[in-house]
């Protein structure tokens, strides 16, 4: 009796030292995506082996962290950026790797794009020199981020040397409330089990709740497995799957799709498979939660309050929290919904897809940003989720209420390039990191959901999104 | 990759738990093309009082005199001790590469996240786990002792403290042995080639559509 994971990882074991079961196996990749940021260093070695690429179908690339999300028309104005990537043009024009340039429409946020494209499919081992790469799991495959050390490998060999981990599943049973989401669902598992809770494990996200998401709401939540810890987090192949890959341009069609569906129907875990760990969740009590720290798992309901550190008894725990306190400029016992913002971004691999624009817009719709906000932007995941979300008007309803409406790519989630906050700003973001300097040096995270986004963008301050009707 | 070993080194304390990527390399320096040249901005934020950006000269920056690595007694550290789940964050190597061309060579903690640990073996940095008990003692240790040294021994995996104290690390042997023998991991790889081919093939005849 298998588990998800168990089956995936068995499917692509290469070599394994049959006198060491405990040892690293031989995993074959299927699919590298990659990036500008933590690939330069890859193909330089590469080179200098006099290796080449092993697949190079296997390969796609694409420039996300460092683009600008407005006027595109004169390039990367900062030049270090530019160098970055015209780099990865330069590599991938030179071995002939797929790349969606940055003009291109279906340019975008790597783990947008891959699903997007039809590029992860499920059963398949998806890697790329990014943590969030769990996202794609979503679709019952083994996805997980590498380093730069092992993104040259798999360029090279095809493969990666692994340890397997310990399996985790987090049940999540019963119907959500009305506005709560997926992004709710990640961040009630961190705050029960920590930032370090899945280190070791793989998750698989199992439960009536998670089969009633849509695939977007899935890759939201496997897209925070990694600030769980887990390298990895997976949801079992099921029709919402299947039917979200259809037709998509790198998914098979006809007589070959007929036998991948077949093949797919199998990626789930057998009924008595056993789990190292399991984690219980009742959907109907998740409320929307909000972070007030430097850690994703310094995170409350929107009806809960900043933690007193005087009543936390372990001491680097309360030494942990006066740090982040500090820094976030937030005074103990205060009511998450005291809390007034400066910038909102709705952006990011977490949330940057058809469905959260769609649901932010709706809560915006008709509305008027807060007068104390400084700048709101929505930043689509990708080229295509933008066009598709001008044919349905969503980008007016921003803009009629005050927000900006960017071109793709990462953006104000990391900041790598001119979306930042600055010294001291706070942010309502729909991204997954709120560590300190992440969107900007000073600046200040607190990671939601895009509905509780817009709702603050509204309000001027957080608000729980459930009484605006 | 640098054979690993036996070593005697500063010991430098950091104490604070949950240490992401972003403090140990922030993202600003990522924008470079090179693997080396990180060192100096290794806790950038924490480091130096004003905003560093990739260019600056850091001879002209003012440092924190309160950041642990700008006191006298820990400067050529070369062990770093650090709290639970350290390198947390992102996948970048930088973090590793950074921490060693600073001059480190091993990192100690209670735990660390996944892939940066797996990052440090790639290049040739040590990450010992050690029991919370015992990792709390080290800190006390460092903090009362100037110019406190460890001696790490990864062949007999063990830590000694300078009063003979002895600690036992785990470590993956496969691991170990390329890092004492300094082994580049891709061309120990490309040894089963043959095996590589003949999986792919098997693959492609039976799922035609993974290889689109
Ligand atoms: S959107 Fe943020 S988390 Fe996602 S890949 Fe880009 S920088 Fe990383």
């Amino acid at each position: 009796m298998e588990t998800l994971y168990d089956k995936l990882w068995h499917q692509h074991v290469v070599h394994a030292d049959a006198n060491e079961p405990e040892s690293m196996a031989l995993i074959y990749i299927d699919r590298h995506l990659v990036h500008e940021v933590t690939s330069p260093q890859a193909f330089e070695s590469l080179k200098m082996a006099g290796r080449k690429p092993w697949r190079v179908r296997s390969i796609l690339a694409v420039a996300d962290h460092n683009v600008p999300t407005t006027d595109r028309k004169n390039g990367i104005s900062d030049p270090i950026s530019r160098l970055q990537v015209d780099t990865l043009d330069q590599n991938c024009e030179e071995l002939g790797i797929t790349e969606f340039k940055m003009d291109d429409l279906r340019q975008g946020i790597v783990h947008v794009i891959g699903p997007e494209q039809g590029a992860t499919l499920p059963g398949m081992t998806v890697v790329c020199g990014d943590s969030h790469t769990s996202t794609h799991g979503a679709f019952g495959c083994l996805a997980f981020g590498i380093g730069t050390s092992e993104v040259e490998h798999v360029l090279a060999t095809q493969c990666l040397l692994m340890k397997k981990a310990k399996s985790m599943q987090v049940l999540v049973e019963g119907e959500l409330g009305y506005g709560v989401t997926a992004k709710d669902i990640a961040l009630a598992i961190i705050g029960q089990i920590g930032t370090a809770g899945g280190t070791g494990y793989a998750i698989e996200f199992a439960g009536s709740a998670i089969r009633s998401l849509s695939m977007e709401g899935r890759m939201t939540l496997c897209n925070m497995a990694i600030e769980a810890g887990a390298r990895a987090g997976m949801v079992a192949v099921d029709d919402t799957t299947i039917e979200y890959i259809k037709g998509r341009p790198f998914a098979p069609q006809g007589e070959r799709w007929e036998k991948a569906v077949e093949n797919w129907r199998t990626l789930k875990s057998d009924p008595d498979a056993a789990f190292d760990r399991v984690v219980k969740f009742d959907a109907p009590h998740i409320k929307p939660h909000v972070t007030w720290g430097t850690s994703p798992e310094m995170v409350t309901t929107i009806d809960g309050a900043v933690p007193d550190p005087l009543k936390i008894t372990d001491e680097v725990s309360r030494h942990d929290i006066e740090h982040a306190l500090a820094y976030m400029g937030l005074s103990p016992n205060t009511p998450m919904e005291q809390i007034f913002i400066d910038k909102v971004f709705i952006g990011s691999c977490t949330n940057s897809r058809i469905e959260d624009l769609r649901a932010a817009a709706d809560v915006v719709k008709g509305k008027r940003l807060a007068s104390t906000i400084k700048l709101a932007i929505v930043v689509p995941g990708s080229g295509l989720v933008k066009s598709q979300a001008e044919r349905e008007g969503i980008d007016k309803i921003f803009t009629e209420a005050g927000f900006e409406w960017r071109e793709p790519g990462c953006s104000m989630c990391l900041a790598m390039n001119d979306d930042r906050l600055g010294p001291g700003e706070r942010c309502a973001s729909t991204s997954n990191r709120n560590f300190e300097g992440r969107q900007g040096p000073g600046g200040r995270t607190h990671l939601v959901s895009p509905i509780m986004a817009a709702a603050a963008a509204v309000a001027g301050h957080f608000v729980d999104v459930r009484t605006l009707g | 990759m640098e054979k690993f070993n036996t070593f005697t080194g500063v010991v430098a304390p950091l104490d604070r738990a949950n240490v992401d990527t972003d403090a140990i390399i922030p993202k600003q320096f990522l924008k470079s093309i090179k693997r080396s040249g990180f060192g100096q901005n290794l806790f950038d934020e924490w480091r130096y009082l004003d905003h560093g950006e990739p260019g600056m000269d850091v001879s002209q920056r003012k440092l924190n005199p309160d950041f642990v690595l700008n006191q006298p007694r820990y400067q050529g550290a070369q062990i770093l001790l650090a709290r639970d789940n350290f390198g947390c964050g992102s996948s970048r190597e930088h973090a590793p590469w950074s921490l060693q061309d600073y001059g480190f060579k091993v990192v100690i903690a209670p735990s660390f996240a996944d892939i940066f640990f797996n990052n440090c073996f790639k290049i040739g940095l040590l990450p010992i786990v050690l029991k919370s008990q015992i990792v709390d003692a080290l800190f006390t240790e460092v903090k009362a002792a100037s110019g406190y040294r460890l001696t790490v021994d990864l062949d007999a995996q063990t830590v000694t403290t300078p009063d003979d104290q002895q600690f036992h690390f785990d470590t993956d042997k496969f691991r170990k042995h390329c890092l004492l023998n300094g082994l580049d991991d891709i061309g120990m790889t490309l040894q089963h080639a043959e095996k590589i081919k003949q999986f792919e093939q098997k693959r492609r005849a039976e799922q035609p559509w993974l290889f689109t």
